[in-house]
């Protein structure tokens, strides 16, 4: 089932922080991760894998849950919360 | 700027706000540091709120004003095969009674409802403020460092939620393990009251709960959940991480969510009404095993950040546990604050606010509801854990609802051969039998 993910987080009300909150090492994710759990367990596809072969981040749309930095085993990710203030708003949660 | 204060919490959840609230009441001078832009921006819940656990610890009157959703009533659990699903469903006066055993919730309104409670009790609460670290005198935690200041303290309450970087920081967790935790996705979905009612059967103001499991986790362990609020369905999906790193072919959770909204059983609840918030929340499902050190020199966790959440199978738990941490923790504050030793006198003395003192947390939290359910459940995802149970058997299951119901061209066969036929295809097994005892021991 396609999945028109920039739709699903449409609807939600985001305070866009400039800076990403989000780092890929990426010398370490190339050589010791594989399968880049981080591209599909992440419920906003805040992660894709570029045809250069690296990660690219889209943090605009990251919902804070943290899954990708409890699935990456690799300590390939660096990942904070957004600044204080920044970030997704949720309005019900 | 450097300011001391009593106790600083991190994190105006539940758990903290919990914490907060009976430290104030008990005079102690209380800071609550936020991240969000106003407590509950950024939590989220299923989300259902057992009252019952939690109700000894606070006034009898406190959860008159609460903005809960809807009462629930009626509880359904939905065992969902492939093409075919089974539900069960318990209406009981016993839960329209009052007091009302659990609420729905929406956490942004719920939150700052609390987060009012807490200020009126002389508490303060400075949201858009991030803590990044803690300040140490030796080993001993005796402040944070947030956005636009430090703070020193007495004790800091860490309730920064289930990720907690700060319990890390402490070295109070070990690394994640992708197995102790769970994802979790909602959709707010915005329906007219009434329709809402009507499609689940209930009462103007009650509402419904309802759980499935089976084939919508493709094996995984997780489920779906559905909660009515006053004007709206949260519907969702929970999966545990590793089921979901290890899972051939690959998935993802938005499809599956997708997949479970458009399930002919489930579309028509939700059909007409907009999504009006899509969230995700990790979920701490390593039970007592995996519980962090809950107390250590100055500091101690709370709620999620401890780790405390239980998958009971038809039951999720969290947020009970949280305001239940968060009020045990504020009692050994309370007694620490009260020891002798405090101020020091002499050398011989515990010192003040130290692991020691505070591990009398750790002791009313394993004596209380929280832990023994949590010790008595231990097993629980273990049992869950086993592709068996969200495939083979949910299709067993409406298989043999199915035969029995089904009328064809042929001539019927009595009921009791059918069921005992399909049982033993389906139940009589090695594998089936060592699961039913696996169910058994929980």
């Amino acid at each position: 089932m396609p999945i028109n993910i920039k739709a699903k987080l449409g609807v939600n009300a985001y305070k866009i922080d400039a800076e990403s909150h989000i780092v890929v090492n990426h010398q370490v994710c190339q050589t010791q991760c594989k399968i880049k759990f981080c591209t599909f367990v992440c419920p906003a596809r805040v992660y894709t894998l570029g045809d250069d072969g690296l990660i690219h981040i889209e943090h605009d749309g990251c919902l804070e849950c943290g899954t990708c930095v409890i699935a990456c085993r690799s300590d390939a990710l660096t990942w904070h919360y957004p600044r204080a203030g920044q970030g997704v708003q949720y309005r019900f949660g | 700027m450097t300011d001391k204060v009593d106790v600083v919490v991190i994190g105006a959840g539940l758990a903290g706000l919990s914490a907060a609230y009976f430290l104030a009441d008990a005079g102690i001078e209380t800071i609550v540091v936020e991240r969000g832009d106003f407590p509950g921006s950024k939590n989220v819940t299923g989300g259902r709120l057992y009252l019952n656990p939690v109700r000894p610890f606070f006034p009898a009157d406190f959860w008159n004003d609460a903005p809960f959703e809807r009462p629930v009533v009626k509880e359904k659990l939905s065992v969902m095969a492939e093409h075919s699903s089974t539900t069960v469903e318990l209406f009981s006066e016993k839960f329209r009674a009052e007091p009302r055993p659990s609420y729905t919730i929406l956490r942004a309104k719920f939150d700052q409802w609390l987060a009012d409670k807490v200020s009126e009790k002389g508490a303060f609460i400075i949201p858009k403020n991030k803590v990044d670290d803690l300040i140490y005198d030796g080993a001993r935690v005796v402040g944070v460092k947030a956005t636009d200041s430090e703070l020193l303290c007495d004790v800091v309450v860490v309730a920064d939620g289930v990720l907690s970087f700060l319990a890390e920081k402490a070295k109070l967790r070990a690394a994640r393990d992708p197995h102790d935790y769970a994802v979790g996705v909602k959709e707010v979905i915005e329906l007219p009251a009434k329709t809402i009612e009507d499609r689940l059967g209930v009462s103007a103001g009650e509402g419904a709960a309802q759980l499935f499991f089976g084939s919508i986790t493709r094996g995984m362990v997780g489920g779906g959940f559905l909660y009515t609020n006053r004007e709206s369905i949260s519907l969702g999906m929970v999966v545990g991480i590793e089921a979901l790193k290890q899972h051939q072919p690959k998935v993802e959770i938005t499809e599956l969510m997708e997949l479970l909204k458009a399930r002919p059983e489930i579309a028509p609840l939700i059909d007409g009404g907009s999504t009006v918030e899509y969230s995700a929340h990790v979920i701490p499902e390593g039970g007592v095993r995996a519980l962090p050190q809950l107390v250590g020199d100055g500091i101690l966790l709370v709620g999620d950040a401890a780790g405390l959440g239980l998958n009971m199978g038809i039951t999720v738990r969290g947020m009970d546990f949280a305001l239940a941490s968060g009020a045990l923790a504020a009692r050994a504050i309370r007694d620490a604050k009260a020891h002798p030793s405090t101020p020091l006198r002499s050398t011989q003395d515990v010192a003040p606010f130290s692991a020691v003192l505070l591990g009398a947390y750790e002791q009313a939290l394993r004596d209380s509801f929280v832990v023994k359910d949590m010790q008595t459940f231990r097993s629980m995802l273990d049992v869950l854990d086993n592709p068996r149970m969200f495939s083979k058997y949910p299709e067993a299951i409406s298989s043999i609802f199915e035969k029995m119901f089904w009328i064809g061209d042929q001539p019927k066969e009595k009921l009791s051969s059918t069921v005992m036929r399909e049982a033993l295809k389906h139940f009589g097994n090695l594998d089936a039998v060592q699961d039913a005892l696996g169910l058994l021991s929980v």
